[in-house]
């Protein structure tokens, strides 16, 4: 989960007194751009540039901001997500992505200092209401984390354990074909077919971001939130949850955050670029790399900072 | 920079800290080294004395289970008949020169006061024995044992033995004779306390620290998790949580005479338990046992990993979900050894049962949990006292049954620990 690290800057330098050794010239213009970079987010904030809404949305943040004790991590962010849309969240380390991204499953509860204001739907309800269970909001709305971790248990245990505690099959019959369609579904079916006894964390790091993803849609969410998933893994296995990005696409939204711009460019269909804790900008995909609107966003991707 | 290469530095200092290194691997193996041989010394000598107290000695004796000796001249009522007089027939049966009263009650002091129940066992068992004749090893008396294992000096003179010269002669008769034998010590194993050394037994004080240990484990295991758990995972952090973490650790390290005052001024005092009783002295070492359980359980809670609470959050389980079905089993094996090591204290323990009164000296082995007991560590302590020579041995003995006891819980925790641990 990232933490906003507020920018470090050198101390104010005083013109009247003087300091023994001066900063020199290049220093000096490293702080004054700094400075009006944080200017330009900070008029950014609630001002994004591009297309926030969509059609058709999905979910729909709006003026979130959240708050770890002091610190200010997300500042007024507005975003809509389409049904059956993958929408990359892109920035640079600390941006407040991850922060975004589990608000929308409220996942910072767990967190004692956070606190978030605005508000978030899903279809329409409130999820931060009163009257919405948290518990019934995760069996919609699911995760699959960066570094893999199913839990300590076979591999069919680990897929069938959501749909137990929801109460989603009514025998075995059904447990069982829940399970087979999520593994293949993840396509990870093929490879543990006959060892589904085996504990889940016997299996490769490929295949055990694979198992959570299988476990993930085994309770039928309508949204997948994804942090980094392929972060952990070789090129091979990320090329393949990518395929799986695409086939899931179909069924469910996915909200994906990336490091890679490379994977954002590959899977997603609208991207959100985050810098400080600020949306700066969102568009389609195509257009957002080819033809960035902010200048920060320009930067970002061409390279100049990251 | 004195124009040397980094390489060189550190080369130059290597040698130091080479040395440094050897200095204190040598220190370690010196202090292992006294560790072990106290342990050994201390192995040693109490094997060396309490290893003679699994045996005694028994005499043989031509046994006639005469009716006539047996109810002179009346009924014949097995269970209450003089068992002893067929033992003193049998004697002077073996010493037919002994005639007078005096020389013949010195005799009949050869032989243990338990000889003649375990007659009356014998008969009632199987009264088909009634006329007949048979051998019977006996126990032999304290003393007579004590010199069977050469720990009476034969030299000294007469008034400083416990053994008069005629009883010598006849032990040494007796034994050119075949008749004195050295058989395993099953009254220590089968018998409660007592006075006399030849028939005192550790049962009583087993049974008492085994009840006693299933009233602590019953009420501080359930009860040391389960605040350990709403401690770690439900309670708010806040000043109060602060406290009682605080209060909890310096439980832990109380005195255990404190926690034998508390159960002696709330349960035996105000709420009117049996004194004595395997239920008051659990209760009190379960109150003594819940801190190092809650301290243990804590840590084991920690150590689950964050990342198995996030996933299972993440699916949709409500916290109870996460706690009970991730957690808990997760932090098991730490539970259960911190459980097993709380419950090797509590064997241990005799300061807080002295203060409830399990000192009393009791005969009977306990039936149940309300009835008067006393515990391992308590019965060594009186046998430690009593004067007999026999009771030395005893003691050491029955340090060694606690010592096995100990290393069987460890066994235990080890064992369960390894069966339940698992990877993640």
């Amino acid at each position: 989960m990232s933490e906003l690290e507020p920018a470090k800057m050198p101390p104010p330098i005083d013109p009247s007194t003087g300091e023994a050794d001066e900063p020199s010239p290049a220093a000096r213009l490293k702080v004054a751009t700094r400075r009006r970079q944080l200017e330009e987010i900070s008029d950014l904030a609630g001002n994004t540039v591009g297309q926030v809404r969509c059609e058709d949305p999905f979910i729909v943040a709006e003026n979130v901001n959240v708050h770890y004790g002091e610190l200010h991590a997300i500042k007024d962010v507005t975003l809509e997500i389409g049904k059956r849309q993958v929408v990359a969240l892109i920035g640079p380390s600390g941006c407040g992505k991850t922060t975004f991204l589990r608000c929308l499953n409220r996942m910072n509860d767990s967190i004692e200092s956070a606190r978030v204001t605005g508000r978030i739907t899903l279809d329409g309800e409130d999820i931060y209401s009163k009257s919405l269970d948290p518990v019934a909001l995760r069996a919609r709305v699911g995760i699959v984390f960066q570094k893999p971790n199913p839990f300590p248990k076979s591999i069919y245990d680990n897929v069938a354990y959501g749909p137990r505690i929801h109460g989603l099959a009514a025998d075995r019959a059904e447990l069982d074909d829940i399970v087979h369609t999520s593994l293949e579904r993840a396509g990870l079916l093929k490879e543990v077919r006959d060892r589904l006894d085996e504990p889940g964390t016997s299996l490769s790091g490929g295949q055990q971001q694979r198992l959570c993803i299988a476990r993930t849609i085994a309770v039928n969410p309508e949204v997948i939130l994804m942090d980094e998933p392929c972060s952990a893994l070789d090129p091979i296995a990320t090329a393949r949850i990518e395929d799986l990005i695409d086939e899931l696409s179909e069924n469910y939204a996915i909200v994906i955050v990336t490091h890679s711009m490379q994977q954002a460019a590959r899977v997603s269909r609208r991207v959100a670029y985050f810098h400080l804790g600020t949306l700066v900008e969102v568009d389609d995909t195509d257009r957002i790399f080819t033809n960035p609107q902010h200048k920060l966003t320009e930067n970002y991707i061409t390279g100049r900072f990251g | 920079m004195t124009g040397l290469t980094t390489q060189e530095i550190v080369e130059a200092g290597l040698r130091r800290r080479h040395r440094k290194e050897a200095l204190f691997r040598t220190f370690g193996v010196l202090a292992t080294a006294v560790g072990i041989t106290f342990l050994g010394v201390f192995f040693f000598s109490l094997i060396g004395q309490g290893a003679a107290a699994f045996q005694q000695t028994f005499i043989e004796l031509q046994i006639e289970y005469s009716e006539e000796i047996l109810a002179p001249g009346g009924e014949l009522d097995l269970e209450y008949a003089d068992y002893d007089a067929l033992i003193r027939n049998a004697l002077w049966g073996e010493f037919p020169e002994v005639t007078d009263r005096r020389t013949r009650r010195e005799l009949s002091r050869l032989v243990s006061a338990a000889a003649g129940f375990q007659l009356r066992d014998a008969l009632l068992q199987d009264p088909e024995l009634l006329g007949t004749r048979a051998r019977v090893a006996v126990p032999a008396s304290a003393t007579v044992d004590m010199l069977a294992k050469g720990k009476i000096d034969r030299s000294l003179d007469a008034a400083q033995r416990p053994l008069t010269d005629r009883q010598l002669e006849w032990i040494d008769a007796l034994e050119e004779r075949g008749r004195l034998q050295t058989k395993f010590n099953a009254a220590l194993f089968t018998n409660g306390d007592s006075r006399e050394p030849e028939l005192a037994g550790i049962k009583g004080a087993l049974m008492g620290s085994f009840y006693m240990l299933i009233v602590t484990i019953s009420i501080s295991f359930p009860l040391g998790v389960a605040a350990a758990i709403y401690l770690e995972e439900f309670a708010p952090k806040s000043r109060w949580a602060d406290l009682i973490e605080v209060n909890i650790n310096n439980l832990a390290a109380v005195p255990s005479i404190v926690f034998g005052l508390l159960g002696l001024a709330v349960f035996v005092n105000w709420l009117g338990m049996p004194r004595s009783a395997p239920l008051v002295g659990g209760l009190v070492l379960a109150l003594l046992t819940l801190p190092v359980i809650i301290i243990a359980s804590r840590a084991a809670i920690t150590a689950v990993p964050p990342s198995i609470r996030e996933a299972a959050l993440g699916i949709g389980a409500s916290r109870m979900q996460v706690v009970f079905h991730h957690v808990v089993p997760l932090a098991l094996p730490g539970m259960l050894t911190g459980a097993i090591i709380g419950m090797s204290r509590a064997l241990g323990e005799t300061a807080p049962l002295l203060m409830i009164g399990m000192v009393a000296f009791i005969v009977d082995v306990p039936g149940g949990f309300s009835d008067p007991a006393t515990a391992l560590p308590v019965q060594i302590f009186l046998w430690a006292d009593s004067p007999e020579r026999a009771f030395a041995e005893r003691t050491s003995a029955a340090i060694i049954v606690l010592l096995g006891f100990l290393l069987l819980m460890n066994l235990a925790a080890i064992i369960l620990r390894k069966k339940l641990g698992r990877q993640w």
